[in-house]
């Protein structure tokens, strides 16, 4: 073995590999992505073809102050975000107590609209292909939404009951790209159901 | 150039052994083989050339990589006479790598343009001014065929003139379904449609010989999808005039057979069935007014004669099972009956 | 030797177990509860090898029923349900199962790491595909029991609207195929995410991305395309069953829905997903080829950057389903060349191939002589892919048995090729024993030559205008004697797999042990014990090139002088 020359490698020092969680949220993000996408070529596609029953612009009223509601929660777990990597634990308690705040009013807008649309225009799922394609598109992403606001809730409890500190602020940060993404996909829903649909 | 030569060089070749086929061993009885490699109409015609063009390159494409293969298989065996060293590791080679993404590239180029020109060609034919237009209505499990020019509507039986070059009557086919998604393919006539509901599409047949050529559904639409048979009549000129004249006519009115109408007329079948000239105005089923005038019954599930006509109306099931047609719970006095009238629907 | 942190096999001393004996529920209970990586591996290919058989024998019926005109062993009722069934289960429940059980074992081995990202996710993950192919079979025998094979789908594997309407398709044949398929596919959506997150961050050190194995690398292609090729079935799914039980219109024909756009989904979904199946056999090929040519993989980066290319360009080709459906000559214009690009990247792979064979010392083990056979025949299956991409021509190849002969071409030629390949190779690993290769060798070409006999002959069938999808023929089309020949060769593809299963059972007891690297090979999973400790590694491997085994064995010419 000494006879022959050995070559040796340059060995590594540095060696750091995105967080694991990120990537695989990053993943189901992109998922998540492509079956709202199926969902929302089907209302493009399915915009003005519906034969009979209510038409978008009869019924529909731009959901101004939901969207507001939504569109700041991702500025409140932002801040969040913030205070639990620099371990200010009451901040981050506060900061994600205003974020489930203002994700319930969002959702309590959207069952006031589904109220009205229910039962003082006649709009159910099975009215006609606007009604299908509304329902599903805005309660697909409304799902998401509860689901976030239950991911939101538990880690509040755990807040409170005092068990995070910074060294849970990267599992945070995975909980708040999701949150990120729920508020984005409604940027698309909005635009396409409110303002270009209309 | 090459592309029009080597077509014809081989298509000779080619139409010899596919006219060989109907009388290879493989035959049982009087075959009518629907065969895309026997084409009797323009855009069979060009499919059929074109697929030589493919078929050609391909074959070379196999032939060289497949041979590179074989040869690499034989040549690099391991023997026993190898040394017990490593072979040379050779990672890879910039020149070599670019030429053989290059080739296939300029391979897909000459493919593309060939196929493109055949694709603008079969469908955005223009239509002359003596076609003929048939619409063609899929249902579950038989093909309705309106005429509208001529007010005929008939079923599961295509009557179309033959075309020629220099007296050209091609037929232009209007298809959409009544329920689920069919496709009507006459292979030797053409490529297949669908015929999807809330949907037309269209499609032309110009056929340069006489003759039956037989096709069948093509896309899955339930039960009964193998039984949904399709059979074309490529008729001379003076045989669809004559084909169109007797479907013109109301259906029969025979007083021989005034009881089997009655029982048609009573039992339920005028819901679903149409006999012009009379008050059963049923869209359902197939149009019954020339019943007489095809060769089969049930979308070719069974041959149109007095005793498969009867029993096909006491169990439709014995012939095509999960057809929607149900049986009717006649008894046998009213099934004689009924057939005697069914038959003088010539 | 060198300071190279690699563990030496040599060097390692075994964990000796503890010597007490569990018992059965015991060891049961611990298959059941597992998050080991290599556990889920392998209860991921034995759930595919036993729907293998299961989706064989449909394939079996379907040919025996077919083997005459107007046969009477099925009816109309059961064939459709046995034909729906077989392409659901091979898709769903063999080749994803299979081919991400590979994935789940080999991939963290090939990487230096201990398991996968998400162990917990990674059992989830299994136990609702397995619960979704249960549920699919359930179907068999809900609803009117086992009198006329009860509910189980019968509209096809790719179930065209508006044919799943609750008009057309009363009863809950159509629901078990959606609700079973979603379910299953959020386990597939699991796997993929974790797959993906396990690649780019639990590499090992020095292990860049240009020096991972190519099997790896493809899986990680393979997972990522699956992100978005799984989910658009979901949502299509999703709608189905909003049409069927809450009175939706997605479909529904007469107030205004689509069948087309049904299509269109079902095949943005379904395209892709051939890709998902067909590149892990490609991952198989790149691992295999190179060992026994003894020779590395020639052109690594540029199989990289092809497989990539597949990645996006399958993404643009999905309406080559749809040549028949009336869309425009300019969108069929589209769709012809993007499929005939795509075959490019594809077609330079088997160049790639061939020139790591080229100038080496081939050993014609069984796992190489089934990636032969996946040579050749991917080739074909590629030229008769060129085919049908010709729209003209696919005008009349569509929906016959040509398209049949070609798919079978991939999905068996290739992909079960591959996967029977990847058994015999990796078996040893998993088990410490060799599988037997003299009935290795009789299985492969009895497996070959069944296989030709019935998707060669099958070619000819759909060029004679036989139509797919038909519980019978007529007499009098030419079709006769062809089909009994078909027929024939699928019963001695079932032998030959009856001889697999018993080698594969039976050297588990009597095969040859292997040892760590019974095949002198490159990758880390050969560095491990056979099997490997639920650990894998006893210390993290370092690496410095894409062959860290071949630059232990030739510390004279390692690979990373050669690499950029």
């Amino acid at each position: 073995m000494s006879s022959v020359p050995v070559h040796n490698p340059v060995r590594v020092t540095e060696w750091q590999l995105p967080y694991k969680g990120r990537v695989g949220m990053a993943a189901l993000i992109v998922g998540e992505s492509a079956i709202f996408t199926i969902f929302v070529v089907a209302y493009i596609f399915y915009l003005g073809k519906s034969v009979t029953g209510p038409q978008p612009a009869d019924v529909l009223e731009v959901p101004i102050l939901g969207t507001i509601c939504l569109l700041s929660s991702s500025v409140t777990i932002w801040r969040a975000e913030r205070a639990i990597e620099d371990d200010r634990m009451t901040s981050f308690t506060g900061w994600l107590g205003a974020t489930i705040g203002l994700a319930i009013a969002f959702l309590l807008g959207t069952a006031a609209e589904w109220k009205k649309l229910i039962y003082r225009d006649g709009l159910t799922i099975s009215t006609n292909l606007f009604g299908t394609t509304f329902y599903s598109l805005v309660g697909l992403h409304a799902t998401h939404v509860v689901i976030g606001l239950v991911l939101l809730s538990s880690v509040f409890l755990f807040s409170l009951f005092g068990r995070l500190d910074s060294r849970q602020s990267q599992r945070f940060g995975t909980v708040a790209l999701y949150w990120h993404f729920v508020d984005g996909v409604w940027i698309v829903v909005f635009s396409v159901v409110y303002l270009i649909g209309r | 150039m090459l592309a029009q030569l080597i077509p014809r060089i081989v298509r000779s070749g080619a139409a010899a052994t596919s006219a060989c086929l109907p009388t290879v061993i493989w035959a049982q009885g009087p075959q009518r083989i629907p065969s895309t490699l026997a084409p009797a109409s323009t855009s069979a015609h060009q499919i059929f050339d074109l697929s030589l063009f493919v078929v050609t390159l391909t074959g070379a494409i196999f032939v060289v990589v497949g041979g590179l293969l074989a040869i690499a298989l034989f040549k690099f065996r391991v023997r026993k006479s190898d040394p017990s060293a490593e072979p040379a590791q050779i990672y890879g080679s910039t020149q070599i790598e670019l030429a053989w993404t290059v080739i296939p590239v300029l391979i897909v180029v000459v493919l593309f343009l060939t196929t493109a020109r055949i694709i603008f060609a079969i469908q955005d034919a223009p239509k002359p001014s003596a076609a003929v237009d048939v619409t063609v209505i899929g249902h579950q499990f038989w093909w309705e065929f309106r005429y509208p020019k001529y007010g005929v509507v008939t079923a599961n039986e295509l009557h179309i003139p033959v075309s020629s070059k220099s007296a050209p009557q091609p037929t232009f086919l209007k298809l959409t379904s009544a329920d689920v998604n069919h496709s009507f393919w006459i292979p030797q006539l053409g490529g297949k449609t669908d015929l999807i509901a809330n949907h037309t599409n269209s499609m032309w047949l110009d056929p340069n010989t006489p003759g039956l050529y037989l096709g069948q559904c093509a896309q899955f639409c339930g039960a009964q999808h193998a039984m949904m048979l399709l059979r074309v009549y490529v008729d001379t000129p003076e045989q669809f005039d004559a084909w169109i004249k007797n479907q013109q006519q109301p259906g029969l009115q025979d007083t021989a057979v005034a009881a089997g109408r009655r029982v048609f007329e009573t039992q339920a079948c005028m819901n679903c069935h149409t006999i012009a000239g009379t008050a059963a105005t049923g869209r359902f089923g197939p149009d019954l007014t020339h019943l007489m005038s095809r060769a089969t019954l049930a979308s070719g599930a069974t041959d149109n004669t007095p005793e498969n006509l009867r029993q096909w109306i006491k169990a439709p099931d014995t012939f095509k099972r999960g057809a929607l047609m149900p049986a009717m719970q006649l008894n046998d006095e009213q099934l004689d009956q009924l057939t005697a009238y069914l038959e003088t629907l010539k | 030797m060198s300071d190279y942190p690699l563990p030496h096999p040599e060097l390692i001393e075994t964990i000796v177990s503890d010597g007490s004996k569990r018992t059965l529920t015991e060891r049961l209970h611990s298959w059941v509860v597992t998050v080991d990586h290599k556990r889920l591996g392998i209860l991921y290919i034995l759930y595919s090898t036993l729907f293998l058989l299961v989706g064989g024998a449909e394939a079996l019926f379907i040919r025996i029923q077919l083997a005459f005109p107007h046969n009477h062993f099925l009816s109309a009722q059961v064939y459709n349900r046995f034909f729906t069934m077989h392409g659901t289960t091979m898709v769903f429940l063999v080749g994803m199962p299979f081919l991400f059980g590979f994935a789940n074992y080999i991939v963290p081995l090939q990487i230096g790491a201990r398991d996968m990202a998400f162990p917990r996710l990674n059992a989830f993950s299994f136990w609702l595909t397995a619960f979704g192919g249960l549920l699919l079979y359930y179907s068999f025998l809900g609803g009117g029991g086992l009198y006329g094979v009860g509910n189980a789908p019968d509209v096809g594997w790719f179930a065209y609207a508006p044919l799943t309407a609750r008009s057309f398709s009363p009863g809950h044949a159509t629901d078990y195929w959606a609700l079973a398929l979603i379910v299953g596919g959020f386990g597939t959506f699991g796997t993929a995410i974790n797959i993906v997150a396990t690649v780019i961050s639990m590499r090992c050190k020095g292990m860049t991305f240009m020096r991972m194995p190519l099997f790896t690398w493809l899986m990680l292609i393979v997972s990522m395309l699956t992100l978005v090729t799984i989910t658009p079935l979901t949502a299509a799914q999703l709608m189905l069953l909003i049409d069927r039980y809450l009175g939706g219109h997605f479909f529904d024909t007469q107030a205004g829905g689509s069948s087309v756009i049904w299509i269109h989904f079902f095949w943005i979904f379904g395209h892709p997903e051939v890709y998902v199946l067909v590149l892990p056999a490609f991952a198989i090929a790149n691992e295999i080829i190179p060992v026994f040519s003894r020779k590395a993989i020639f052109g690594y980066p540029a199989m990289v950057a092809a497989s990539i290319c597949i990645m996006f360009v399958s993404l643009s080709v999905w309406a080559h389903h749809m040549f028949t459906v009336g869309m425009t000559s300019v969108s069929n214009a589209f769709f012809t060349l993007s499929t005939m690009l795509v075959g490019v990247p594809t077609g330079i792979k088997i160049f790639n191939w061939i020139a790591t064979l080229w100038g080496g010392r081939i050993r014609f083990t069984t796992p190489m002589l089934f990636c032969i056979g996946f040579l050749f025949q991917f080739l074909l299956a590629g030229l008769t892919g060129i085919m049908l991409s010709v729209s003209p021509w696919d005008w009349q190849l569509h929906n016959s048995y040509f398209v049949i002969a070609h798919f079978h071409y991939v999905l068996v030629g290739a992909v079960v090729f591959c996967i029977f390949a990847a058994i015999y190779f990796w078996y040893p690993k998993a088990t410490g024993r060799l599988m037997n290769e003299t009935l290795g060798k009789w299985h492969c070409w009895l497996f070959a030559i069944g296989f030709h006999i019935t998707f060669d002959t099958m070619h000819l069938l759909g060029l004679l205008g036989m139509p797919r999808s038909i519980y019978t023929y007529q007499p009098d089309r030419g079709w006769n004697i062809l089909n009994l020949v078909v027929s024939a060769g699928g019963l001695i593809q079932g032998i030959a797999v009856l001889i697999f299963i018993y080698n594969f059972i039976t050297s588990l007891y009597r095969g040859e042990v292997a040892g760590h690297d019974p095949w002198d090979a490159w990758t880390l999973e050969w560095s491990t014990p056979s099997p490997p400790p639920s650990y894998n590694f006893e210390e993290l491997p370092e690496v410095h090139s894409r062959r860290p085994l071949w630059d232990l064995k030739h510390p004279e010419d390692p690979d990373w002088e050669y690499e950029a």
